[in-house]
C-alpha cells in the first residue's frame, strides 16, 4: 500500500532522516516509535508531502506520490495531529466539514456521514454547534479523529494522536480507537515517543533514532528478537509490562482462544486478560470465555511460553 | 472676529464650510486608509511568510512613521504638487506601518498546529490565508486599522496646509486669528470624526468570526463608498486658482475684504505660507496671499499687485517699548530711531532674501547693512544696565532685533539680551506687557487689528490710512499699556497679492483691479 525508499532529508546541515525505508501492507497499523529527534515526524509528514525529502521515493499503491498535486494527495489521506488543529473559529460541525467541502460534497451527506461518526466516536451531537474551546481534551481528539475519517480515506497519518492528553484518558481513549471499526480495516501510520502506546496499537514497530530504523518488526520481535542493543535496550525497562501486551492468549493459552461462542478472543493479550481477572475478582463465575482462569495460571502459562 | 458671537452662532454661520470639510476630511481619511489597507494587507501577509524581509519592511514603514507630518508634506510638493493627492500620499505613508504590522503579527499569532492541519487536509495556499489565517488575524489587523484611522483623522488636519482641505483649515485659521470658536468648529468634528470612526470599526472588528467571509467583502465596499464622499470638493476649475493662508480666508483686511470691495472671484484654496510661495513659482498657484517684503518674492520671481482700493492696512514697523524703560534710560528713544527712514520695502525684502534664501546668519546680514549705512560702531561694554530685546519667529524679526542690539552696544553703555523666536504676536506682546522684554518690533497693522480690535467704524475710517493707523496706536497703546511706539523704520510688511511676474505682464495685472477685470472676462 505505501512503500518508502531510500528516505532522506536533511535540515541545514543536520540529517533529520538517513536513507530509511519502511513498508506497510494495506490494512496494517505502522508505529513509528522512538525519542525526539529521531527523524519519525519527518518521515511520516513526508507520505503527505508536508515535507519535500531530498532524495528517495514514497509510493501510494504503486504510484509516486510526486505524480499528484499535493494538495489533491492530501485530501485523500486522513492527518490526525497532537495538538488536535481544529480551526477555532469554526464550529465542530464545520471542522469536521473541511475536507468532505474540499471534495464538493453536498450538505446532506456530510451531514449523514458526520452523524455516523459522531455515534460511532461516542460524542454527543449536541457538541456540532460548539466551537473547539467549549470541548474537552478527549472530546477535542475524537473530533479530530472524526474529521480526518470524514472522506472514509484509505490511509490514516497520525501524529501523537494521544500527545495532548492526561494519561488515564490517553489511556481509554487509545483503547477504544484500537476497537473502532472504522480504523480496523485502514492502513494507518502512526508517530509516538511512548512505548506502551507502540505496542498497544502497533501491527508492527518501526523503532527509529538518529533518522535511521534501528528495526522494524512485530512487537514480539522487537522484544523477543531484538535486532541490536540499541532495540534491547530500549525497551528493556518497561519489558515485563511490554511482554504481557505483545503475548496474546491465545497463544499463551490456546484452549482460552477463539471459538464460535466468543468472538474477538483472538485479539486479547495475556495483559488484557490480566485486567478483566483483576476487574472480576469479586463477581460470580458464569459463562465466560476464561470459565476456571486465575492470574496464577495465566502467569504460569506465560512463563512457560517465554521459555519455549 | 466679534467676541461675543457664540460657539453655535459661529457653526451655523460656517455651516457650509463646515460640512464641506467635514466631508473632505472624511475623503482624505478614507482613501488613504483604503489604499494603505489595500497595500499594507498583502504586505504583512507577505512577511509573514518570508521572515526575512520582516524586519526591513517594519524598519522601513517605522521610518516613515516618524518623519514629521509637515516635513513629509512639504517633500510631496514638488512631485504631486498641491492639493489632496500629496496630502492622500502623506497620509497612506502613516496608515502602512499600523496595519502591516497588525497584519503580520496576527497571522504570525495563529496556532502553527492549525495551519499545519489546514495543510494536511489539502487545503490550497490561498484556502489557508482566506479561510484559517485572515479570520484568525482578523481581530488583531482590524486594531491596527483602527490605530491607523486615528492617526489619520488627526493628521488630516495638515492637509490644510496644502490646500487639501479638511477640518485643518478651520483649526489653522483660528489659531492664525485667534478666535477660538473656529479653531472649535475644526477640532470638535475632527475628535468626533476620530471616535465615532475607531468607534464603527470596533463593531466590525467584534464582527462574530463565523459571518467573516461575507465582511470581508463589504467592509472595503463601505469604506469605498463613504470615500466617494470626497469627490465633492476635489474638482478645481477656473481661469485662476489662489491660494491663500487660513489667517488671510477669515480676514477682513484679506479674503474677506477682497470678496467686498474688489468684488474678486478666485477659485481658492487653503495653503501654508510655507509652501504658497514655491507653490506659485511652479506654477500650481496663480494668485497668493503674500507678505510684501517676503525674501521668497524675490526668489521666486513674484510680483505684487498694487492694491488700488486700499484694503490691506498698512503695517510699518516700529519698535514698541516700555515707557518705564525710557524714563529709566533716556537715551535709547534717539538710538534706537537712528534706524528709521533707512530700510524701505526693496531694501528689507532683499536682507529678507539673504536670511531666508541665501541662509546667511540675521547676524551677519544686520552686521553688514549696519555698516554699509555707517550705523555700526564698535560695542562700548558698557554696564550701565540691560535691555531685553523680543522678536517674533520669522527672519525678519530675528534681522531687526540684530540691528537694535548693535545699535545700542555701540552708541549706549547698555548691555543687551536677546530673546529671539517668541513664537507670534501674542507670545511677544504678553512678554513685554509682562515686563520680560523691554522692547520688540511690532507692525502699526497688528497692533491695531490683533491687539486693539477696534470696532468696524474704526477700522473703516483709518482703512489704507498710514498716518492715521500710526496716531490710533500709539496713542492707544500709551494709555491702555503704557507702551510706546517709536519712529517707524520704513518699510511696510502688509499682506499683498503675488503673481508670477511672467504671468502678470503677458496678462498686463498690474494692480487688484486688473486681475478682477480679467477674472470677469469670459
Amino acid at each position: 500500500m505505501i512503500k518508502a525508499e531510500n528516505l532522506v532529508k536533511k535540515f541545514g546541515s543536520s540529517t533529520a532522516v538517513n536513507s530509511i525505508s519502511f513498508e506497510v501492507k494495506e490494512g496494517e497499523n505502522l508505529v513509528l516509535l522512538g525519542t525526539s529527534g529521531c527523524g519519525k515526524t519527518t518521515s511520516l509528514r513526508m507520505i503527505n508531502r508536508l515535507i519535500e525529502p531530498d532524495s528517495g521515493t514514497i509510493f501510494l499503491n504503486g504510484t509516486d506520490i510526486r505524480s499528484q498535486q499535493p494538495e489533491i494527495l492530501r485530501r485523500g489521506i486522513g492527518y490526525v495531529l497532537q495538538n488536535h488543529g481544529l480551526f477555532p473559529h469554526y464550529t465542530v460541525a464545520e471542522n469536521i466539514a473541511i475536507v468532505p467541502r474540499l471534495l464538493k460534497w453536498d450538505n446532506e451527506a456530510i451531514r449523514k456521514r458526520a452523524d455516523e461518526l459522531f455515534q460511532k466516536l461516542n460524542l454527543d451531537p449536541s457538541l456540532k454547534d460548539k466551537f473547539p474551546a467549549a470541548l474537552s481534551g478527549g472530546q477535542q481528539q475524537r473530533v479530530g479523529l472524526a474529521r480526518s475519517l470524514m472522506v472514509n480515506p484509505p490511509v490514516l497519518l497520525m501524529d501523537e494522536p494521544f500527545g495532548a492528553l492526561d494519561n488515564l484518558t490517553r489511556i481509554s481513549i487509545r483503547k477504544e480507537f484500537r476497537l473502532l471499526d472504522e480504523l480496523v480495516k485502514k492502513t494507518i501510520i502512526m508517530v509516538t515517543h511512548d512505548v506502551q502506546e507502540a505496542f498497544e496499537m502497533g501491527d508492527r514497530i518501526c523503532l527509529m533514532d538518529k533518522g535511521e530504523i534501528r528495526q522494524i518488526g512485530t512487537p514480539e520481535e522487537l522484544l523477543f528478537h531484538p535486532a541490536n542493543e540499541f532495540v534491547a535496550d530500549f525497551l528493556n525497562e518497561q519489558r515485563l509490562q511490554l511482554e504481557l501486551k505483545s503475548v496474546l492468549l491465545a497463544e499463551v493459552l490456546p484452549e482460552y482462544g477463539a471459538d464460535n461462542d466468543h468472538p474477538g478472543q483472538e485479539t486479547v493479550t495475556v495483559w488484557d486478560q490480566m485486567e478483566t481477572l483483576l476487574q472480576r475478582k469479586n463477581q460470580p463465575q458464569g459463562s465466560r470465555a476464561d470459565e476456571g482462569l486465575t492470574i496464577a495460571r495465566l502467569m504460569t502459562a506465560f512463563s512457560t511460553y517465554k521459555k519455549r | 472676529m466679534d467676541q461675543t458671537q457664540s460657539f453655535w452662532q459661529f457653526v451655523d454661520q460656517q455651516s457650509d464650510k463646515l460640512w464641506s470639510q467635514t466631508w473632505a476630511h472624511i475623503g482624505l481619511t478614507m482613501i488613504s486608509l483604503i489604499l494603505a489597507i489595500i497595500i499594507a494587507v498583502p504586505i504583512g501577509v507577505l512577511i509573514a511568510r518570508k521572515q526575512k524581509l520582516s524586519g526591513i519592511v517594519l524598519g522601513f514603514a517605522g521610518v516613515l512613521q516618524t518623519i514629521p507630518s509637515i516635513a513629509l508634506l512639504g517633500v510631496m510638493i514638488p512631485f504631486l504638487g498641491i492639493g489632496p493627492k500629496p496630502a492622500i500620499l502623506a497620509l497612506f505613508l502613516y496608515a502602512l506601518l499600523p496595519i502591516i504590522r497588525n497584519t503580520y503579527t496576527g497571522i504570525m499569532e495563529v496556532n502553527p498546529a492549525v495551519t499545519d492541519a489546514a495543510k494536511g487536509m489539502g487545503m490550497s495556499n490561498w484556502q489557508i490565508l482566506t479561510k484559517v489565517e485572515l479570520p484568525l488575524a482578523f481581530p488583531v489587523l482590524m486594531a491596527g486599522i483602527r490605530t491607523a484611522t486615528v492617526i489619520n483623522v488627526g493628521v488630516a488636519t495638515l492637509a490644510a496646509y496644502i490646500a487639501a482641505g479638511g477640518l485643518g483649515e478651520f483649526i489653522f485659521g483660528g489659531i492664525a486669528l485667534n478666535n477660538s470658536n473656529m479653531i472649535l468648529a475644526g477640532a470638535i468634528p475632527a475628535a468626533l470624526l476620530a471616535i465615532v470612526l475607531d468607534f464603527l470599526l470596533s463593531l466590525v472588528q467584534k464582527i462574530n468570526l463565523k459571518s467573516i467571509r461575507v465582511t470581508w467583502l463589504i467592509l472595503p465596499f463601505i469604506l469605498i463608498s463613504t470615500s466617494s464622499f470626497y469627490l465633492l470638493p476635489t474638482q478645481i476649475g477656473g481661469k485662476m486658482l489662489g491660494g491663500f493662508t487660513p489667517e488671510f480666508m477669515g480676514r477682513e483686511d484679506g479674503y474677506l475684504g477682497l470678496k467686498k470691495v474688489y468684488r474678486l472671484g478666485i477659485e481658492t484654496v487653503v495653503i501654508s505660507d510655507a509652501v504658497m510661495y514655491k507653490a506659485a513659482f511652479e506654477h500650481k498657484l496663480d494668485v497668493i496671499s503674500g507678505y510684501s517684503t517676503d525674501g521668497r518674492l524675490k526668489a521666486y520671481d513674484l510680483v505684487i499687485l498694487k492694491d488700488d482700493k486700499n484694503i490691506f492696512p498698512p503695517y510699518y514697523a516700529a519698535p514698541v517699548v516700555r515707557n518705564d524703560v525710557l524714563q529709566k534710560f533716556p537715551e535709547l528713544e534717539a538710538v534706537l530711531n537712528q534706524l528709521s527712514g533707512t530700510i524701505n520695502d526693496s531694501v528689507m525684502t532683499s536682507l529678507n532674501y539673504k536670511v531666508d534664501q541665501l541662509k546667511q546668519s540675521p547676524e551677519k546680514v544686520a552686521m553688514d547693512f549696519m555698516t554699509s549705512n555707517k550705523l555700526y560702531k564698535p560695542a562700548r561694554n558698557g554696564t550701565k544696565g540691560t535691555i531685553r530685546i523680543g522678536s517674533k519667529i520669522f527672519g525678519e524679526q530675528y534681522i531687526l532685533a540684530q540691528m537694535y542690539k548693535i545699535l545700542i552696544l555701540g552708541n549706549t553703555d547698555l548691555a543687551v539680551a536677546t530673546k529671539t523666536g517668541l513664537g507670534g504676536t501674542k507670545i511677544c506682546f504678553d512678554a513685554l506687557t509682562n515686563n520680560q522684554i523691554d522692547f520688540y518690533p511690532e507692525y502699526t497693522g497688528t497692533g491695531f487689528l490683533v491687539l486693539l480690535k477696534p470696532d468696524i467704524k474704526t477700522m473703516n475710517r483709518l482703512a489704507g490710512n498710514r498716518d492715521g493707523v500710526y496716531q490710533y496706536v500709539s496713542q492707544a497703546f500709551k494709555q491702555q499699556y503704557n507702551l510706546k511706539w517709536l519712529k517707524p523704520i520704513g518699510f511696510n510688511n502688509s499682506y499683498a497679492l503675488m503673481m508670477r511676474r511672467e504671468q502678470a505682464q503677458s496678462l498686463s495685472i498690474e494692480t487688484i483691479t486688473d486681475l478682477t477685470k480679467h477674472l470677469n472676462q469670459k
